[in-house]
């Protein structure tokens, strides 16, 4: 770990801990509940990816903006939309962040800076420009963060909006949570070179890569980053080496992923290596053990509050097409 | 010095962006070659606009068309009011994510959260010799699209109201710019004037044939109803403004007068925004109709090169008038 004033004191481990923790509990919920089949979504699981999330936003303030993507869960609770509200949009309550009109693949939270979920691959790069280039133009101080996977990083809008984002100087950071896998198909599949780091360097543009299972890793990465953005010094590229431990969508087969590999991810699991690393600095279990049995309580009223949550009336069709109601 | 009695398009558009910049800072213009550095546009439309507010407020852009609209879609959110100029419609097919899955749809997707105060110009026109690639009307596109609203000027003056009233819709907006109409003059309006989106006007009063149309083509239906008032036939212009949303009230009401519609459009007449207001008016007016409505729009193939084929791509005066006719005379259809 290099001293560059960025790493992590004791407090900020702990709470991108508690982050890591409401990721990984609400996670494996959505997936019991979907296995119970006492819920029917179309889900992406975030497994694996917890760690990455919890660090790159607790690096934010509350105002700063979020682009993610329809895997996006981990990053939508780390930025901080409350449980209850994100409960009831993925399962398509009125009581919902978007009134059940978005669902999980299109989630928005302005109060908690979460701007834009796309379901289109790469999609959120060139709108986190304008988010920046907003905050640019108003002097607000405020970093945009956008999301994506290893293979967003192929798809012509990464490259228009590395190049304008470098050429403006925003203050924007691209965080691909490289997870080793674009749905099917293999990083190497993909991806001939060996990183998506190194295409940074063709903008001009700073890029670091680093170890995204790791909190200190990341979060050293993710704040400066950050503080480079706020000071006006421009974008930063950032690959987090990740594992998606999951199938690209919940229930769907992933036998593609090779044996060694998911045993390898599997022995990566950043969840129980930050608990280790917690209790090796001397944080007792039980403060361990108290941090998620608060979130083990905050998602049982979470899921209540959506299933006893009413459905949108039909009447909503028309409503936020336009910004006067259209004829039905 | 007095502001000139007659203006053009381009100027037209001019005044719509500098009066809604220098009223609102929020106002803010991406694009292609914007910059007074880069010439002020190929058609000058922003020309001086970068060194009176600044490079931040008049971004002239790398050529990456989904990242101006995407910028432009981010900027909008966040309560900015982005013009992004698109230099030729055809080259909205590289942004067409940006503009049908986020543009159009975020307002309703985030349950009306967030919304996308957004003006898209764009130009284009066939007549020009561009050939198949620069030429295209692609309204029909987004008009299909719900959460956009599509608009096209038949004059300069509507030209600087309909742009001043989109800059200012919380919604975003297309604006479809015809080439070979940017020369055409017409009385300059007053500093802050304004058209109303979704309002149809009557551009000619007439009660045997209504022509509803919009843009360039409203010329040509002035032109045609002018000439076949000496035959004696009374057409009636409607010069829609505003393409999507449709204007139901102001198109029913004429038709229901003169019992007779032609629709008319630049765009290929196939599967066009014309099939779809010949349907609403026989949805809605079968009864009452003496005929049923004609489309004239033009050739179902790309824009050819060629000035003796582009001329025979595009629709033309004698289309018009014998549809007018047909819907007078159902036997003399060709």
């Amino acid at each position: 770990m290099t001293d560059t004033g960025a790493a992590p004191d004791r407090e900020t481990l702990l709470e991108i801990y508690r982050r890591t923790m409401l990721i990984h509990r609400t996670d494996e919920r959505f997936r019991n509940l979907l296995t119970q089949g006492k819920l029917a979504i179309v889900y992406y699981p975030v497994r694996g990816q917890e760690v990455v999330s919890a660090a790159m936003m607790t690096a934010l303030n509350q105002d700063d903006y979020l682009v993610t993507t329809y895997r996006g869960l981990h990053d939508q609770l780390a930025k901080g939309i409350p449980l209850n509200l994100l409960w009831a949009e993925f399962t398509g309550r009125a009581t919902g962040t978007c009134k059940g009109k978005g669902g999980p693949m299109h989630i928005t939270h302005p109060e908690t800076g979460v701007m834009v979920t796309t379901g289109v691959v790469g999609s959120g790069l060139p709108i986190a420009n304008g988010l920046a280039l907003s905050s640019q133009n108003k002097g607000d101080g405020r970093v945009t963060v956008v999301c994506f996977g290893d293979g967003a990083s192929n798809i012509g809008a990464f490259h228009e909006a590395m190049n304008m984002a470098q050429l403006w100087k925003l203050p924007v950071i691209f965080l691909c949570q490289n997870n080793k896998y674009g749905e099917h198909t293999a990083f190497a599949a993909h991806t001939d070179s060996e990183s998506i780091v190194s295409r940074a360097a063709g903008y001009g543009m700073r890029g670091v890569q680093c170890d995204g299972n790791d909190p200190v890793s990341m979060y050293t990465a993710a704040k400066e980053a950050v503080d480079r953005a706020r000071a006006g010094e421009g974008p930063t590229l950032i690959e987090a080496m990740t594992f998606r431990m999951l199938g690209h969508l919940f229930g769907a087969d992933f036998s593609y992923v090779p044996k060694e590999l998911t045993e390898a991810g599997i022995a990566g699991d950043p969840v129980p290596a930050f608990r280790e690393r917690l209790i090796e600095m001397q944080v007792s279990e039980a403060d361990l053990d108290a941090i998620v049995a608060k979130i083990e309580a905050d998602i049982d009223a979470a899921v209540a509050y959506a299933f006893d949550s009413p459905f949108p009336e039909t009447d909503e069709l028309r409503i936020d097409v336009l910004a006067e109601e259209i004829a039905a | 010095m007095n502001a000139p009695a007659k203006i053009n398009f381009i100027q037209g558009l001019h005044q719509a962006l500098d009066e809604a910049m220098g009223a609102d800072e929020n106002v803010i213009a991406l694009g292609e070659d914007i910059g007074d550095e880069q010439g002020g546009g190929i058609f000058k439309i922003t020309k001086g606009l970068s060194a009176k507010y600044g490079r931040n407020r008049v971004r002239s852009t790398p050529i990456s068309e989904q990242a101006i609209i995407g910028a432009a879609v981010g900027a909008a959110i966040t309560g900015m009011r982005p013009v992004a100029e698109i230099m030729l419609m055809n080259f909205v097919t590289v942004a067409m994510d940006q503009i049908v899955n986020h543009a159009a749809k975020l307002r309703f997707m985030s349950g009306g959260q967030t919304n996308v105060p957004l003006v898209i110009r764009t130009t284009t026109g066939a007549g020009v010799g561009f050939g198949g690639q620069h030429s295209d009307m692609l309204e029909a596109w987004f008009a299909h699209v719900p959460g956009l609203k599509v608009i096209m000027a038949s004059n300069p003056a509507d030209a600087k109201g309909l742009l001043a009233s989109a800059i200012e819709d919380d919604d975003p907006v297309i604006l479809i710019e015809n080439i070979m109409a940017y020369g055409q003059t017409g009385p300059a309006p007053e500093a802050g004037y304004r058209v109303p989106l979704g309002k149809a006007a009557v551009a000619r009063e007439g009660s045997d044939v209504t022509i509803v149309t919009y843009g360039r083509a409203v010329l040509d239906a002035l032109a045609v109803a002018e000439v076949m008032a000496a035959d004696g036939v009374s057409v009636e212009v409607i010069d829609l403004r505003t393409i999507a949303p449709f204007d139901e009230a102001t198109v029913f009401a004429s038709v229901a007068k003169t019992r007779r519609a032609v629709v008319l459009h630049e765009a290929v007449k196939a599967y066009g925004t014309g099939a779809e207001m010949s349907s609403r008016i026989h949805e809605e007016l079968f009864d009452t109709l003496k005929a049923p409505v004609v489309r004239v729009g033009s050739s179902y193939s790309p824009v050819p090169f060629s000035p003796v084929l582009e001329k025979a791509w595009i629709y033309n005066q004698d289309q018009i008038k014998a549809a007018v006719g047909a819907t007078i005379d159902r036997k003399a259809r060709g």
